[in-house]
């Protein structure tokens, strides 16, 4: 667990620290508390001074509106497609090829990882407008695979993995899965999998979490009309195509509810993902 | 078992450990070249075309020209300042609260756990959902802000058309979502500092400032620095945040484009105005901004690295986090390839 600078017991310290932290959580966690609060009232009610503080009662007729004008229930199968979808493509292609550069011998294999490792600053800008003209000529704007397909390439993925398999994978395991005569697709079923699952797992999720909240690529690829996620269906919700704030209020609710409810019940994993992928050693 | 089924089996033992390596990157390898790689590349050769999104595979060859459009593009000027002001309020605030944060978090507490889960909360909003919700709180009739403003005696704040009152409300929206996620990075990096040296400044009777700023800081340089870079390349992308701060505008970012961002200007030339080769033009110079923010990162990484005391010697590794609404999902660079560092 954490020790305290010097390691020694600071009562007054932790009180203190206790009582910042639980304000600087009451800040952090107030604007998804008060988005609640606001779709559950209605515009007439937020068209007031002082805004409302507590919950009303429009809360679920809020929610089917915009589950129905702005289509959301379909908006979030698309996510739910384009994430999950996103999340075990990266982690499969990433465990494979982050293991081939951790444990495996190739020729240009440094040459390659030093290519992944340096386009992992480029960003996403930077390549939308050829992007967006290959998925134009594949006649693909509006389908799903032109979110999915570009976002199974996770070079982060890639490093990850490497990382992980370069300590928690034994090399003299794989020598024994090959001496009993396993093929490299034995060793990865038998060998490999079994050691990366921690890390599988870890990648995943912040993979997941990624492409649901992915925002600039669906914006350009599918429209508000054709098969968009819940975050492009939103901007359409903000741009006024439901006129109601509440509403607007609900669908933001509505698009953030899964990924809170996964950080209820993960939240110690992902955390320990994110600070596992800070600090190795 | 005869001799030759053995020789047909080693020799395709042989064959397999020869080959299932590219098998193994090859998938990664042939996403990461057609979506990855190809449109890098074609940026540059399309940023020289006129084209547009109307019929986007006739490409007219122009040369430099939408580049010397650029330089007297002043919308393009405007956009280059906001993505510094908009990166500067969003990042310097972000990275000190995070620093203090990872500080608290550091202590020996009591619910350690939810409190770790509770900062980094916000991050799990998408772009999108927080903007709606920070548009309203900063609405300037009704708004939330306003009101607890008002109650402390100041007027109302016009936070969506005054040119600072809009940014820092931008920027506001980019800390919330953020900050979190930055101090755990700290926090995973301050676990790694070896006790003893507390143990010897406390010898030395340093006050918990003097060791905050003298053990901990220091120690932190290469992972403070590395989320400089990344919140800074984050903050060059700032997309989500400006074009839907005020529905009604969109990709002017604000009534007098006060809060257009490059990424913004990119999306309205590409995908409102519907000239995509100036938006190629347009991603070439956000590239040209990354590669001078690198150099600096190198500088900078090149006087640490010739003060190096410890922090780095043990083997940590700073990493960061994706660019805000990037597609890859973190970004990760190990520490060990910042040019000059010591160990």
């Amino acid at each position: 667990m954490t020790h305290a600078p010097g390691g020694r017991r600071r009562p007054r310290g932790n009180r203190i620290a206790t009582a910042v932290l639980l304000l600087f959580t009451a800040g952090s966690l107030f604007p998804l508390v008060w988005t609640a609060v606001a779709a559950s009232r209605n515009n007439t009610r937020l068209a007031q001074t002082p805004p409302p503080l507590w919950f009303g009662k429009n809360l679920l007729g809020n929610l089917e509106i915009a589950w129905e004008d702005a289509n959301l229930g379909s908006a979030l199968l698309n996510t739910t497609v384009v994430a999950s979808c996103t999340a075990a493509g990266t982690v499969l292609f990433a465990t494979l090829a982050g293991f081939a550069f951790a444990k495996l011998r190739f020729r240009m294999k440094n040459a390659l990882l030093v290519l992944v490792v340096g386009t992992m600053m480029v960003p996403p800008q930077l390549s939308v407008v050829p992007l967006y003209m290959l998925i134009a000529e594949l006649r693909w704007t509006d389908q799903l695979q032109a979110v999915i397909l570009p976002g199974l390439v996770s070079a982060f993925g890639v490093f990850f993995m490497r990382q992980y398999l370069m300590e928690a994978l034994p090399g003299e395991l794989i020598e024994a899965a090959r001496v009993d005569g396993a093929s490299s697709l034995r060793v990865v079923w038998h060998v490999v999998f079994p050691a990366a699952r921690p890390a599988m797992a870890v990648l995943g999720m912040l993979t997941f979490v990624m492409a649901w909240n992915d925002f600039f690529w669906p914006v350009v690829a599918l429209t508000q009309s054709g098969n968009p996620t819940v975050q492009v269906a939103l901007t359409g919700l903000g741009r006024g195509y439901v006129p109601d704030q509440s509403v607007v209020m609900a669908g933001a609710l509505l698009g953030t509810l899964p990924l809170l409810l996964a950080f209820v019940l993960f939240g110690r994993q992902i955390v320990g993902g994110i600070m596992q992928g800070a600090v190795k050693g | 078992m005869t001799s030759r089924t053995t020789e047909r089996r080693s020799r395709r033992h042989r064959r397999d450990l020869r080959w299932s390596p590219y098998a193994f990157v090859a998938p990664f390898f042939v996403f990461f070249l057609a979506f990855g790689l190809f449109p890098l590349l074609y940026t540059g050769w399309a940023s020289l075309h006129r084209v547009e999104l109307t019929a986007p595979t006739e490409m007219e060859w122009v040369g430099l020209r939408n580049f010397t459009r650029l330089l007297h593009d002043d919308f393009f000027w405007n956009a280059l300042r906001n993505t510094v002001t908009i990166g500067l309020l969003s990042t310097v605030p972000q990275l000190l609260i995070a620093l203090g944060l990872a500080h608290l978090l550091h202590q020996r507490l009591r619910g350690s756990a939810f409190f770790r889960v509770a900062v980094l909360t916000p991050y799990a909003t998408s772009v999108a959902a927080a903007t709606l919700v920070f548009a309203l709180l900063f609405g300037r009739d009704y708004g939330m802000v306003n009101w607890v403003l008002s109650l402390a005696g100041f007027d109302a704040v016009d936070w969506q058309n005054g040119r600072w009152t809009s940014q820092i409300a931008v920027s506001t929206i980019v800390i919330w979502r953020w900050t979190g996620y930055n101090a755990l990075i700290y926090l995973a990096a301050m676990q790694a500092i070896p006790r003893d040296l507390y143990e010897s400044a406390e010898l030395d009777g340093a006050s918990r400032l003097r060791q905050f700023l003298h053990v901990t800081v220091p120690s932190l340089r290469h992972t403070i620095l590395f989320t400089c870079v990344v919140s800074t390349i984050g903050a060059t992308q700032l997309f989500g945040e400006p074009l839907l701060f005020n529905g009604a505008a969109g990709a002017t970012g604000g009534a007098e484009h006060q809060y257009q961002t490059l990424g913004l200007y990119l999306y309205e030339q590409g995908w409102v105005n519907l000239h995509l080769g100036r938006a190629s033009a347009i991603a070439w110079a956000m590239f040209l901004l990354l590669l001078v923010v690198g150099a600096v990162n190198w500088l900078i990484a090149r006087r640490l690295g010739g003060t190096a005391t410890g922090g780095g010697a043990t083997g940590r590794r700073a990493t960061g986090r994706s660019p805000r609404g990037g597609r890859t999902p973190g970004v990760r660079t190990p520490d060990d390839s910042t040019p000059g560092r010591s160990t």
